[in-house]
């Protein structure tokens, strides 16, 4: 279960991984950021992201049109 | 950070040359983006990358001598033959269509990359020989930005893991 919801849906690259990496911030260590998205980009990038910033992309999945990923903050 | 000290993070510079709206994007995408990856950023604006930095942004851009520009319109890509780009008013509407258009594709606006940009401590360096050379103030920018030189850049890209120009 997530700890922190970020609805990005309806925005373009680069505000979906701008505006996580703010919630983020906001966030302990170990807490979860759940991301809605509706950019099929945002599924590679939220990988990058992931692996360049040693924050960990729990999960990657698609419901309909709107991607949703869980990343646990390092 | 002092300068040049960019500890152990990566690191990228952008070198921004051009000031038109659609220009405008790929360096505050990118600068933007890296600073949220954790790499410390330097964007160096000069000539007319320089007005980037005025506080009021009013950016255009022009169909003119660009043939791989397609607009979506009703369905179709539109292009804009140069003897029609130069009549009047035609930059004008082409600007008003591309922001109509990042509104309605969720793109953010410059304005709202350059505040990001400012907020995740990204470098910005004013071209000082550009600031003389087009007479422009320093009192019209915005605050937390640098003047600096060639040899400022040079500085700080031997030390960049990315330098880019744009």
């Amino acid at each position: 279960m997530a700890d922190q919801t970020l609805n990005a849906e309806g925005l373009n690259c680069p505000l979906p991984i701008i505006k996580a990496k703010k919630a983020l911030k906001g966030m302990e260590a170990g807490k979860v950021l759940e991301i809605r998205s509706t950019d099929p980009g945002s599924v590679a990038d939220f990988a990058a992201f992931c692996s360049q910033t040693g924050n960990e992309l729990l999960s990657s999945n698609t419901e309909g049109n709107v991607y949703l990923f869980e990343i646990k903050k390092s | 950070m002092a300068d040049g000290d960019f500890g152990n993070a990566k690191s990228m510079s952008i070198i921004v040359t051009k000031g038109s709206l659609d220009w405008a994007y790929p360096p505050f995408i990118l600068g933007t983006t890296a600073a949220a990856m954790d790499l410390d950023v330097t964007m160096f604006f000069t000539f007319y990358g320089l007005p980037l930095l005025n506080k009021k942004l009013d950016l255009k851009m022009t169909t003119l001598g660009n043939p791989a520009m397609k607009m979506p319109m009703a369905g179709m890509h539109i292009g804009m033959p140069n003897i029609v780009s130069a009549l009047p008013g035609v930059d004008r509407g082409a600007t008003i269509m591309m922001k109509n258009l990042f509104k309605k594709k969720g793109v953010a606006s410059i304005e709202d990359l350059r505040e990001a940009a400012v907020e995740s401590d990204v470098r910005m360096i004013a071209c000082q020989m550009t600031l003389d050379l087009f007479e422009m103030d320093r009192k019209d920018m915005i605050d937390g930005i640098e003047l600096g030189g060639a040899a400022t850049y040079i500085d700080v890209a031997t030390k960049s893991d990315i330098n880019l120009f744009i």
